[in-house]
């Protein structure tokens, strides 16, 4: 049976009265693919911020690889190597391309080595031809590809991706769904998507969040096919 | 990618040697060393708000413990070699403990800000308080709002007989300027200061990216702080005094104008910020017209408004857009200038 990396276990996270994430009980295993659904305002990304450490969950534990980093700073998760895009893009506008990817990869290696690898997923993510532009200049599509990038230059085992395919075009996103399944290949990935196209191309297990908790987990299809998850979320969208 | 020293290196290191050897004929040395000072002070400040995006609204504290420093451990001494070391240590350690605090609590920029003021105005109001004859450090008395005169100035190390004063003095300042340059050039280009870049842009990504921003910033503002220590010793050797001004909010809202004139972001714009800003009003003290106050204030609100960049910045873009198209013809050349330029700002 392949390990669980990640677990959260009555992860409930409140502002003031509302309740964002109520009691979540989820675990991941190596080497799977996940994709969250919900409506918006479900705590999707709430959920991702108490498990990087961006948020400190109002109650309940967090548990990567078995071991607890409930609390942690972000900086002391992401060590462990564990990647995330968040849903609003965090780059560093005024850098290039190319010293954006070097920074990730450079926590983990040497600066020559951080070097060649900056290379190498330039190369791998086809960015090569915007190496040397400065962030804030790129497109959208672009930019969230940059992100990723990031992600990859780390070597993460655990990758969480808050709407990676939001606003972008139809290249872009069949770009993007390469470049997850690659990933897939060496890490467990979460994904947050609202595309069900893009689900359907990527993914086999589902869980819905809804109001902050977990409505249903289970096969895509099946999840697609459920009355109550129509009702609550692809009623609208689907 | 880490830019190794470079021809530009030397040549600069050979303009900075001829500016200091040119520059006596124009201005007096007396003069010329306060500027100097003032440049290294500005680019101590540069560093930390231009490369790591700390807005500190009290560099004028370390400026001031530095002097202090120097002064009250020269009195105790008698020679000026380990002043001078403590006058950069006992700073810097304040800045890393103070930063330590203010990092780790999350602070927003705004309340760094109000922080380091109020830390300021705090050791203003000790250090002008401290006339009494209970405020005794070793053999050295605080002075309160008079200051600490008297104190034994730079010497030649090892020899406390051979005072480094006038046209020396000049001289051993600006080659420390032009030396703390060069530490700051080197900083930037090592991958501390390249991350520490990485936190001005987007701190949130840098931390994602498994990088400890509370423990950096600190290092950072401690090295900004350790600087202003360094131009503050040796502003308590040209003065010959210390006085409790140096502390004084005036004086650290002086320094982000000198930063905002010259540019943030680059090097030489705080240098050149402090050394014109700094000369202005050394010739605008000689008349008493126009109020010299209001002609800084002025002038700091038409940079905001018309050159929001700053000098440095302005005259680059400038020197690219007239220089750059002409040697387009020269593609092969120009393409390695130009990577070297993006490497100095
Ligand atoms: N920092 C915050 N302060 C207060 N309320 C918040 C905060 N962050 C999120 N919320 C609230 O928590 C709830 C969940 O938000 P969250 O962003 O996690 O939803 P989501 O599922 O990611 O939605 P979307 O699909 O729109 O991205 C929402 O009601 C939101 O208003
Ligand atoms: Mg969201």
């Amino acid at each position: 049976m392949a390990e669980t990396v990640l677990e959260t276990t009555g992860l409930t996270m409140r502002f003031g009265g509302v309740v964002a994430t109520d009691n979540v009980n989820f675990s991941l295993k190596a080497g799977e693919l996940r994709c969250l659904i919900g409506p918006n305002g479900a705590g999707k990304s709430t959920f991702f911020k108490c498990i990087i450490g961006l948020l400190t969950p109002s109650e309940g534990q967090v548990f990567m690889r078995n071991q607890e980093t409930t609390g942690w700073h972000p900086h002391e998760v992401a060590s462990l190597g564990v990647g995330i895009k968040t849903q609003v893009p965090n780059v560093m506008d005024g850098l290039t391309v190319v010293e954006n990817i070097w920074m990730a990869a450079r926590r983990f290696m040497p600066s020559k080595e951080a070097s060649d690898k900056a290379q190498d997923v330039i190369e791998r993510l086809a960015l090569g031809s915007i190496a040397k532009a400065e962030l804030g200049r790129l497109a959208h599509g672009e930019r969230q590809r940059v992100e990723l990038g990031l992600v990859v230059a780390a070597d993460p085992w655990l990758v969480l991706l808050d709407e990676p395919a939001a606003g972008m075009t139809a290249g872009d996103v069949d770009r993007m769904s390469a470049i997850i399944d690659e990933m897939t290949r060496t890490a467990a990935v979460v994904i947050v998507e609202h595309d069900m196209q893009f689900i359907r191309s990527i993914a086999t297990t589902v869980t819905v969040f809804h109001q902050g908790a977990i409505l249903m987990e289970d096969h895509v299809d099946k999840v697609m096919a459920d009355p109550i998850v129509r009702n609550v979320y692809l009623g609208k969208k689907a | 990618m880490s830019r190794s020293w470079g021809r530009q290196d030397a040549a600069t290191i050979v303009a900075a040697l001829v500016l200091i050897w040119l520059m006596p004929l124009l201005i007096s040395t007396y003069t010329l060393t306060v500027l100097v000072i003032y440049g290294m002070l500005a680019l101590s400040l540069g560093l930390i708000w231009g490369f790591g995006g700390i807005l500190c609204f009290g560099q004028a504290a370390f400026f001031g413990l530095g002097a202090y420093t120097y002064a009250i451990a020269a009195i105790n001494v008698g020679e000026s070699t380990l002043p001078m070391i403590l006058a950069v240590i006992v700073p810097a350690l304040f800045a890393a403990l103070l930063g330590a605090m203010m990092f780790c609590g999350r602070l927003t920029d705004v309340y760094l800000g109000v922080i380091t003021l109020v830390v300021t105005l705090i050791l203003f109001k000790f250090v002008n308080s401290s006339a009494g004859p209970q405020y005794v450090i070793g053999e050295a008395r605080l002075g309160g709002f008079n200051g600490i005169p008297g104190f034994h100035t730079l010497n030649i190390p090892g020899q406390p007989d051979e005072y480094i004063w006038g046209d020396a003095l000049y001289y051993v300042c600006a080659v420390a300027l032009l030396a703390v340059y060069f530490l700051v050039t080197w900083l930037l280009r090592s991958s501390f200061g390249r991350i520490a870049i990485g936190i001005r842009e987007n701190e949130t990504r840098v931390s994602l990216m498994g990088y400890d921003v509370r423990a950096r910033k600190t290092i950072l503002f401690a090295i900004g702080a350790a600087i202003a220590g360094l131009a503050g010793a040796l502003f308590a050797n040209w003065g010959e005094i210390v006085t409790p001004g140096l502390f004084s909010l005036g004086q650290s809202a002086e320094i982000i104008i000198w930063c905002i004139v010259g540019g943030l972001g680059t090097r030489l714009g705080p240098i050149i910020g402090a050394a014109g800003l700094a000369y202005l009003k050394f010739l605008l003290g000689q008349q008493s017209l126009i109020d010299n106050t209001l002609i800084m204030g002025i002038i700091l609100v038409l940079f905001v408004l018309f050159l929001p960049k700053g000098i440095v910045p302005a005259v680059a873009s400038l020197w690219k857009a007239s220089f750059g198209r002409r040697s387009g013809r020269k593609p092969a050349g120009r393409r390695h200038m130009r990577r070297v330029d993006s490497a100095n700002g």
